[in-house]
């Protein structure tokens, strides 16, 4: 019988992610993937699916989806309600659904995305050789709408019991450490310091391609444009504002605005999971 | 050549040039250089996904690039019915009559030094900098599929339909993106171009 998940209500952006597809920045093919790649992991893991497997990422207002056979779900990220049919569930455990039954992701209590995770993966096609939704660029199934049907794997692996890991919290405050350049000398040089020194808030404008921050502008020492040149996950650009950005997973491969500098792999999850109005902070580390 | 570290596991080589930009992809992609990412820019060449970034950068100050003409990669030709709304506007600008700048365009070998903006978007050099053109002051909100515009002294074909300030030339039928295909750009950075006046 086919697996299929239909969506009964996507909520107000929720897309299809795995691992993305890096390997074509020269193309100008954004590398796109799950945003809190742990969160993701880890409820691959309590389903039994490999690490690549494609889940679902949802933007603060959940998700709702009907089950046409039994399979067995795991919603991990964000602190959010999880019902089957009506009655709770544990978040960050494997949920069996049986056929018929509709599975509901709420509104996050804390952080912002969800991930849900199906045993045998979600199998839209991929291209170039991912299934993640670009929001950027618009390659990779579209973002989830009412009545989609969404086909499901078979499963490989067997569901784990209640993982071991500890499942952070997001937090509404935090800290992001980054390493200054590769055009911390475009900027004046309080300019480090003040980023250092201020706390700036999540913009409501933020998205998977960047988390878009206000505080404190950040002043450049030297005005003349920069030609375009290669971006990174995490790069800290300044664009004309003054306002510093994030790079997230959906960031354009080129851009002509100045870079900080970029903030740590291990530090980019918390990004995903930031809301308008939280804080964050920046910490400057420097290499070994 | 300057090396500047990015992040934890990229350099950014800063050269002179564009053309030093596309000698430096070529030479690492001639050599199959370790990197998940190797994107050249119009005056660098990001390395991202390196598994040693000092091994890396060392390396690279040993290199000695080409001078002069790098073009090696495979030539294609791109169709183009030379019937934008920016012709006039731009054969005004290069003080020629329409049919000289087409010839002039036409005439030109390019190459692809780098993409961005959208998948498949390729910046071709070529021109002279003495015919580069401004982009329009309010960028046009709809550009269709194949449009082949001027920016700078770049030349660049909408693989897709997009907004845009490029001062548009005219229009190719040539499919530029296949996600479906393993190569799936048509100018991929290397590529070497020329423009071919089709009528109808």
């Amino acid at each position: 019988m086919t697996r299929l998940l239909t969506v009964l209500d996507p909520g107000p952006l929720t897309t299809v992610q795995d691992r993305g597809r890096p390997g074509w920045a020269h193309l100008g093919v954004p590398r796109s993937g799950a945003l809190d790649l742990p969160a993701a992991s880890l409820a691959n893991r309590l389903v039994g699916n490999p690490d690549d497997a494609a889940v679902l990422e949802t933007t603060l207002g959940g998700v709702s989806l009907h089950a046409s056979t039994a399979m067995t779900v795991a919603v991990t990220g964000a602190d959010a309600p999880v019902t089957v049919d009506g009655r709770s569930r544990a978040l960050a455990e494997p949920v069996a659904l049986h056929a018929g039954q509709a599975l509901t992701v709420g509104r996050t209590r804390s952080g912002l995305r969800s991930y849900v995770a199906v045993a045998g993966g979600i199998a839209v096609p991929t291209e170039l050789g991912s299934r993640s939704t670009d929001v950027l660029s618009g390659i990779g199934p579209a973002a989830l709408s009412v009545g989609q049907e969404l086909p499901v794997g078979e499963p490989v692996g067997r569901p784990h019991g209640v993982d071991v890991s500890v499942v952070p919290r997001p937090r509404p405050s935090v800290t992001l450490r980054f390493r200054p350049g590769p055009r911390a000398d475009w900027f004046t040089a309080p300019a480090l310091e003040t980023l250092t020194r201020s706390a700036y808030a999540t913009s409501p404008d933020s998205n998977r391609v960047g988390l878009r921050l206000t505080g404190p502008e950040l002043e450049r020492s030297r005005p003349e444009e920069l030609p375009s040149e290669g971006l990174v996950l995490g790069a800290i650009q300044v664009p004309a504002s003054g306002q510093p950005l994030v790079f997230l997973n959906d960031h354009p491969t080129t851009g002509g605005y100045p870079v900080l500098g970029v903030v740590v792999a291990h530090d980019l999850p918390v990004c995903a999971q930031l809301r308008p109005g939280d804080q964050v902070r920046f910490r400057r580390v420097d290499p070994d | 050549m300057r090396c500047i570290p990015v992040g934890e596991d990229a350099v950014l080589v800063e050269v002179d040039d564009t053309a030093q930009a596309s000698a430096l992809y070529a030479e690492a992609r001639r050599r199959g250089t370790e990197a998940v990412d190797i994107v050249p820019a119009a005056r660098t060449v990001l390395f991202r996904g390196v598994p040693d970034v000092a091994a890396l950068t060392g390396e690279l100050l040993g290199w000695s690039l080409p001078e002069g003409d790098v073009a090696s990669g495979p030539l294609v030709e791109v169709p183009t019915r030379y019937d934008g709304p920016d012709l006039a506007a731009v054969a005004r600008l290069w003080d020629m009559t329409e049919r000289e700048a087409i010839g002039t365009h036409t005439a030109t070998d390019m190459l692809v030094a780098f993409c961005g903006f959208a998948p498949g978007f390729a910046y071709c050099t070529g021109l002279p900098a003495e015919r580069a053109v401004p982009r329009l002051d309010t960028p046009r909100t709809r550009v269709p599929a194949g449009s082949v515009g001027l920016a700078g002294a770049f030349t660049g074909v909408y693989p897709t339909a997009s907004p845009g300030g490029w001062q548009l030339l005219g229009r190719t039928g040539l499919t530029l993106w296949d996600a479906s295909r393993d190569q799936p750009a048509t100018l991929a950075p290397g590529t070497r171009v020329r423009f071919v006046e089709v009528h109808g």
